[in-house]
């Protein structure tokens, strides 16, 4: 019966050519937004991580309720010994220590008086020693414009954005003027390595990233770092765990009544960026849901139309003796078939859009000209596993959806009209 | 119910409600059809062949009275019962042939037989037989839309005439064939029910299909006006 009804099914095209380009463009879309909201969720995690966040971060709780203003004052001391202590309590993260400092930059001429001069803000992470995964997490080597990544700790990379209104070219000192974490006047003297352009909005105006090292040194921060930042080993935000990951560390190594004592926190818990990461996923299970009742309403009405043109082989089947059961289940079967069928193909069309977009990505940088907000400039789709399964809901279950609902006539026909009623489909 | 009985109708009324009462449309039918039969239920529109024919074959429910088709006494039966009747012992064939259009004419006839769940050997064997018996041999792989209407109706029959059943109901079978159609329809059916003792039961205004009839049931307002036995058929005489 299997075979009879798919040979029904490859041979009626006008039963299932509509339905399957309908279903397989149906599952394409739910792969493809699948793919692209996560990898847009993931980006801007990342980006955020990157940035500002950290997948966990540890400050003192001073600094952490002062954070939107640099207090360098309030920094982490002895950073080597809780750094090492870290790697060995939590193997599945890998720690940077951070700098987070603000001044002003001035640009000298020859003669050493100044010839331009701006607002700056750093980070400062490492970047030189033979272990540190930061150069990478930043991608900083194909986002350099111009000069060269830093080789001393002296050495800095400016925005690009920056350098172009400072005019500054690479080779040249950039005088750091600012407080250190102590309070006193600092100047030091950074050499511009390189410009870089991280294709993030909101970067690049007034910023700096200089090595660790050198901004201890500027800062007369020996020892001493403004955050720690954990990452997973494999850069994904794991939300539940980091939670609980924080909960820990905050029993055994924060104190109330210690505002030095190390205080961690999660992504989520920073920046707003829990309510981001919890709207970002129930809005794309609410997209994917009005998908799939769009699409089962769409396949109902196809169902409908199906069912009117073949009422006549209904009516011939009952009269035959065939149940109403029997034939309400081998429409559901047909549409199990053909829902099968474009998933698949569905599911293919839609992986490959998802990977082009994934190693392509859209950019959308001219739409964010002017937005200060950390955001990632090009959107990146994501390849994930439920994306080779999740076509098949709207494919298959809403394909059968559809078509039961549309079926439910099968049980209303009266058969005492059947003679009747294949007398006028002639 | 006889042995030699296939159909056993006592006191049957049928009515259908309309507004707020009824319409009669059989009264007090009280008929047996025999093994072998080749039966006409012949009379103007609305006087009752339809509704007989949907009785017998198990589409609609008695009223008042007692039907027994098969030896299974149709009163009570459910839907799944009534269907199994049908499915296993009787065959229909419709005014207007109702193939499958996307099905070859073996695959439609094979049709009934996949739904008994019959084994794919014995399934053939019973297709090209009863394709045999209808002339169609060389049409096996034809679509319905590559057929004739004579053509068609002989798939139907066909069809119908497969699964061996008992008893096969038709419904204006030569409504939608010419002169000629219908003679060598009516023919395939007379060569069927002498060599099968298949049982036919016909709802007919066609004078051709009652020049083949050996009984003709004449109903006048739901009720049997006649029932005629006719030992030499108008167009059996001499064969």
């Amino acid at each position: 019966m299997v075979r009879f009804l798919i040979k029904g099914v490859l041979r009626d095209r006008s039963r299932s050519r509509l339905c399957f380009i309908i279903i397989g463009g149906c599952v394409t879309l739910t792969v493809f937004l699948r793919g692209f909201f996560v990898g847009f969720l993931d980006d801007m995690l990342r980006q955020s991580a990157i940035l500002l966040t950290g997948h966990v971060k540890v400050t003192t709780p001073a600094y952490a309720e002062e954070a939107d203003l640099l207090p360098n004052d309030l920094a982490i001391l002895e950073v080597d010994s809780l750094l090492a202590a870290m790697s060995a309590n939590y193997p599945d993260l890998f720690w940077s220590p951070r700098i987070t400092f603000a001044g002003l930059l001035d640009i000298p001429d020859e003669s050493g008086e100044t010839r331009t001069q701006s607002p700056m803000m750093g980070i400062a992470v490492d970047l030189l020693s033979e272990d540190t995964r930061q150069p990478e997490l930043w991608d900083l080597a194909p986002k350099i414009t111009r000069g060269r990544l830093p080789q001393e700790p002296d050495e800095v990379l400016l925005g690009e954005e920056f350098a172009s209104r400072l005019e500054v070219e690479p080779g040249e000192t950039a005088t750091f003027i600012g407080s250190t974490m102590h309070g006193g006047f600092t100047t030091y003297n950074f050499r511009v390595a390189g410009m870089v352009s991280l294709g993030v909005s909101g970067i690049g105006d007034y910023f700096i990233l200089a090595d660790l090292g050198g901004a201890r040194q500027a800062l007369d921060m020996q020892g001493a770092a403004s955050e720690i930042f954990g990452f997973y080993n494999d850069m994904y935000y794991d939300d539940p765990a980091a939670i609980a990951l924080t909960a820990g560390f905050n029993n055994i190594h924060n104190r109330a009544d210690d505002a030095y004592s190390p205080f961690m926190q999660a992504l989520r818990d920073q920046n707003q960026m829990g309510q981001v990461v919890d709207y970002a996923k129930i809005e794309m299970w609410v997209i994917i849901l009005i998908f799939m009742t769009v699409v089962t309403i769409v396949l109902w009405n196809l169902g409908l139309m199906s069912g009117l043109r073949r009422y006549g082989e209904f009516g011939m089947r009952l009269a035959m003796g065939e149940t109403k059961g029997h034939v309400f289940g081998t429409t559901v079967a047909e549409s199990v078939i053909i829902g099968l069928g474009a998933s698949v193909i569905g599911t293919a069309v839609g992986l490959l859009l998802t990977y082009l977009v994934q190693e392509v990505g859209i950019d959308y940088s001219s739409m964010m000209e002017g937005y200060d907000f950390p955001m990632t400039l090009v959107m990146r789709a994501k390849i994930t596993p439920d994306c080779w399964f999740i076509g098949f809901i709207p494919g298959v279950f809403a394909t059968m959806l559809g078509t039961m609902l549309a079926g439910r006539g099968i049980f209303k026909r009266q058969l005492s009209q059947l003679f009747k009623e294949l007398e006028l489909e002639a | 119910m006889d042995d030699n009985h296939i159909v056993e109708i006592r006191d049957l009324v049928k009515n259908y409600p309309v507004g707020g009462g009824h319409f009669t449309a059989l009264r007090d039918v009280t008929t047996d059809l025999v093994v072998g039969e080749f039966t006409g239920l012949v009379g103007p529109s609305g006087s009752g062949k339809t509704t007989l024919l949907n009785i017998i074959g198990g589409l609609d429910a008695p009223t008042e009275g007692s039907v027994t088709v098969l030896d299974m006494p149709l009163g009570g039966k459910n839907h799944k019962e009534l269907a199994h009747l049908r499915r296993e012992g009787i065959g229909f064939i419709f005014q207007t042939f109702n193939l499958l259009p996307v099905y070859t004419v073996f695959e439609n006839v094979e049709f009934p037989l996949l739904l008994i769940g019959m084994a794919a050997d014995e399934r053939k064997e019973l297709v090209d037989q009863a394709l045999e018996w209808v002339g169609l041999t060389d049409k096996v792989k034809s679509r319905p839309a590559q057929l004739s209407g004579g053509e068609c109706q002989r798939v139907a029959i066909a069809r119908a005439i497969v699964k061996k059943p008992k008893l096969i109901i038709a419904d204006e079978p030569t409504a939608n064939l010419d002169a000629k159609n219908s003679h060598n329809i009516m023919q395939i059916l007379v060569h069927l029910n002498q060599e099968l003792s298949t049982s036919f039961i016909f709802a007919t205004h066609d004078e051709k299909v009652m020049g083949y009839l050996t009984r003709i049931i004449h109903l006048i307002d739901g009720r049997i006006d006649e029932d005629e036995h006719i030992s030499e058929p108008e167009y059996r005489k001499g064969k």
